[in-house]
């Protein structure tokens, strides 16, 4: 186990070292100049040159990159072109909505998806089976952001039990934070439900018609003793699966709920550095992301192992 | 009072007869074997015994286990039968356990289940069950995973978990189907002994009328869902009186006839071949190690020869097959087939690998089931540089078809409409078509009944007589060897450990693995007529 997760770790150093290289060349060979770009195109040159030189722009481009690394290394992401704010207290502002966003989504999917997927994998064929996976096909086929203003209609406007947007901050309290996540948080966690529950029914149909099971069975367990002791645990490598999946998804594709709910996320300011040219903050966040996402892997690769022990002692 | 007494048991899933009428009953002590070839029903009547048909089953007649009737049972009762009063031990050792759970906790899981005793003395009892079965807990510990043992190994985890509990029954269905012979007789020993021992009764469910007619006190031969003769074991081997359970019995003794083999022009030149896989590294920066699949193996096949492999599962037969189609490179020595290379630089010699077919095992797995049989025969012909085509195409599909004992008709059906006889057929047609100098049958009869085997057989000796053909015949039967070979290869671990004249190889071994092979092998004995006193 051990050694499976050094390995894992290595290949997780390794894939944010060959990121960090790919991200900083696309940023590099797209065009428009930001110095130009902050002063408009009437500036001087001279201006330009020492705005350049501010920036950090001047030096080679190998300069560039370890500077940038190097940085990112000590927590320093640099300085916004266009807030002259440090990147990375934006980002860390951002990431203190986002962050609990996805997470608080993710929850409720796995909350709604697993005993969904389960009761219906139970049921195959019958009237539970059917109404699962009738909800479900409904929850693939709807947009997140069109249940989004459902839910802004019912629960903000007609109940009043929420706000219709808007972010309260965590200085009123947890609790604030929370309640004012809810309904982003429903309305990206009901798509991904609706997928992943689709994912648990049909590992666990893959899994109820093993060998093993039968063996559960003749051991004397009843139906649902050997659907728990023994079919779960084996359909979970699928689900993890998807759920790493839908973790990186909800951090950085959650941009069209933060629009519908006005919450600061990294979605909109990744929208509005990309329009604004403000590559360094574009450069960090997507970097950000990137080590968001290859850490999730990580986390799912030991995952699978905890679940499964021929993935340990393959290493 | 019987063990098991079933009665005018007669079963059907959604509306289809599966079984009708069938009557066996077993005594406390008894082994009673329920044999026939696929689709007779005796797996059914297994799980009809355990109560675990599929869904949309219907039974009607009796099924009384120690004089207590199974069919009217409900769930909660019938559970708390399972495991303690009947056990089971199923086909697939490799599937038959739960991979994420480690062998203790399964062998006790059976224990716990039932409430038998606390989770201490479960354990305790679960060492005891593996130490009986051969899996002593100081050198295979509860802890183990289930992959992390063989097939065998597996086999006897299963059987601990049927026997934790001392069921008064033990079903055991197909139990060594999937083992070696070696393994296969140990594992049979072990059945007999723990019967002796527990003074359980058996219901053993198998289609191998030796190790029937090896293991069982009492026999019950079955076809299409009916009993067509029971009797016990030595009243049934010396007078047989329905005609089917004579067939079975003559057809898994078939013999076949094979032509003399043309002359001493060799085709097939393997010299000195090895073959390493790479193992994963040990330590991040050491060597990766190397298993040896095939070691140093020469041999010299000739025109017109049919020659045998014979060798357990993981001695190399597969690695040896694959190596010489050219599929996979070889560290060393040289493969020809006619005296030019099987594989040059990184690809199989397309114009070598033209000369060569395979049959494989799987008659259900081996055809795409969206292609008609015309096309499936004809894949070959993409090997060839000017494939036939129109009329002549037809013309050479029609013969294969008819060579092998199927009419021209059929090349326009798909797969699924062809029994798994019937597909072999069709496989040897495809490998035939382009009239190959060399054909490779990798356990191309091990998936078919002993009738379906029997003609396969007959049909390859027809062939061969037709064709003169040449073939490397690949299994682990060595029954059906030593009767469609001329001569035979044994493989052990990597190595031809003896080669030979097949009747002198199988009548006078000399190597102790083949003799332990040979001896293990169950086998059925001569039948004389019994002798009324």
């Amino acid at each position: 186990m051990l050694r499976y997760s050094l390995k894992r770790a290595l290949s997780l150093v390794l894939s944010l070292a060959v990121a960090s290289l790919v991200i900083f060349a696309v940023i590099e060979v797209a065009p428009g100049d930001p110095a130009s770009f902050m002063l408009g195109v009437n500036a001087q040159e001279d201006t330009l040159a020492a705005l350049r030189a501010e920036l950090g722009l001047d030096v080679s481009k190998t300069e560039r990159y370890f500077t940038w690394v190097a940085g990112m290394l000590q927590g320093d992401f640099g300085v916004s072109y266009t807030y002259r704010t440090p990147v990375s207290k934006m980002v860390a502002d951002r990431m203190w909505v986002s962050l609990p966003l996805a997470l608080y989504a993710l929850a409720l999917s796995t909350a709604i998806a697993f005993p969904a997927g389960i009761y219906a994998a139970s049921r195959r064929g019958k009237a539970g089976d059917v109404a699962v996976m009738g909800a479900t096909q409904l929850g693939v086929a709807v947009p997140n952001f069109w249940f989004a203003m459902m839910l802004v209609l019912v629960f903000a406007i007609n109940l009043r039990w929420f706000n219709a947007g808007g972010f309260a901050g965590w200085d009123k309290g947890i609790w604030a934070g929370l309640h004012s996540l809810t309904l982003p948080a429903v309305a990206l966690a009901l798509p991904q439900a609706a997928i992943l529950a689709r994912v648990m029914r049909s590992a666990l149909l893959d899994i109820l018609g093993e060998d093993f099971m039968r063996t559960a069975r003749a051991k004397g367990l009843t139906r649902r003793q050997a659907l728990w002791r023994h079919g779960v645990r084996n359909a979970l490598i699928p689900v993890l699966t998807i759920i790493g999946l839908q973790f990186s998804f909800l951090l950085a594709g959650s941009i069209i709920i933060e629009q519908v709910f006005y919450l600061p996320g990294l979605g909109r300011l990744v929208f509005q550095s990309i329009s604004s040219r403000d590559l360094i903050v574009v450069e960090s966040v997507v970097m950000l992301l990137v080590f968001a996402v290859i850490m999730v892997n990580f986390l799912v690769d030991l995952a699978y192992a905890a679940v499964d022990p021929r993935l340990r002692s393959r290493t | 009072m019987s063990l098991l007494r079933i009665d005018d048991l007669s079963l059907s899933i959604h509306g289809f007869d599966i079984l009708k009428g069938v009557n066996l009953i077993i005594e406390p002590g008894e082994i009673v074997a329920v044999t026939g070839e696929s689709g007779s029903g005796k797996s059914m009547t297994a799980l009809a015994v355990m109560q675990l048909l599929p869904d949309g089953a219907r039974t009607s007649g009796s099924i009384r286990l120690d004089g207590q009737e199974i069919l009217t049972l409900p769930e909660t009762r019938m559970c708390a039968l399972r495991g303690a009063a009947v056990g089971m031990v199923f086909q697939e050792p490799m599937t038959a356990l739960n991979p994420v759970k480690t062998i203790g906790d399964q062998v006790m899981e059976t224990i716990l289940i039932h409430k038998a005793m606390p989770p201490d003395q479960a354990e305790d009892r679960a060492r005891e069950v593996l130490t009986r079965v051969g899996l002593p807990p100081d050198r295979f510990p509860l802890s183990r995973y289930p992959h992390e043992l063989s097939g065998g190994q597996r086999q006897r985890v299963v059987i601990a978990m049927a026997i934790a509990l001392r069921p008064k029954l033990l079903i055991a269905d197909e139990p060594t189907t999937a083992l070696d012979v070696t393994t296969q007789a140990q594992i049979l020993d072990l059945l007999k002994g723990l019967v002796d021992e527990y003074g359980m009764g058996m219901l053993m469910i198998t289609h191998d009328l030796a190790v029937v007619a090896d293991m069982a006190d009492h026999i019950t031969v079955m076809r299409h869902g009916e009993v067509v003769e029971a009797a016990p074991t030595p009243q049934l081997l010396a007078g047989m009186k329905h005609p089917y359970t004579k067939m079975l019995f003559a057809a898994s003794e078939h013999q076949v006839t094979l032509p003399e083999p043309l002359g001493q022009e060799p085709l097939l030149a393997v010299a000195n071949v090895v073959r390493d896989y790479p193992l994963p590294r040990t330590r991040l920066f050491a060597r990766p190690g190397q298993h040896r699949a095939v070691d140093h193996v020469s041999f010299t096949l000739h025109r017109g020869e049919r020659l045998g492999l014979v060798g357990e599962s993981g001695c190399g037969k597969s690695t040896l097959t694959r190596a010489i189609l050219g599929l996979e490179p070889v560290q060393d020595g040289h493969i020809l087939l006619d005296g030019q290379p099987v594989y040059t630089g990184n690809r199989p010699n397309l114009a070598v690998r033209r000369r060569m077919q395979v049959v494989f095992q799987d008659p259900y797995g081996s055809f795409n089931p969206r292609h008609r049989v015309d096309r499936l025969v004809t894949e070959p012909f993409f090997l060839l540089e000017k494939p036939p085509t129109g009329t002549e195409r037809r013309d050479r599909i029609a013969e294969m078809l008819t060579a092998v004992g199927l009419s021209p008709d059929d090349a326009g059906k798909y797969i699924h409409e062809f029994s798994g006889g019937q597909r072999q057929r069709i496989a040897i047609a495809r490998a035939l078509i382009t009239r190959p100098q060399l054909i490779l049958f990798d356990e191309a009869v091990s998936a078919l009944d002993v009738s379906v085997r029997a003609q396969i057989l007959d049909l390859l000796a027809e062939l061969c007589a037709a064709y003169d053909l040449t073939y490397l015949f690949i299994s682990h039967d060595l029954s059906v060897v030593r009767t469609i070979t001329d001569r035979v290869m044994v493989m052990q671990a990597g190595r031809i450990v003896e080669q030979g004249e097949t009747e002198q190889v199988f009548s006078d071994p000399q190597h102790p693995y083949t003799e332990a092979l040979i001896a293990a092998a169950p086998r059925l004995p001569r039948r004389r007529p019994m002798v009324a006193r």
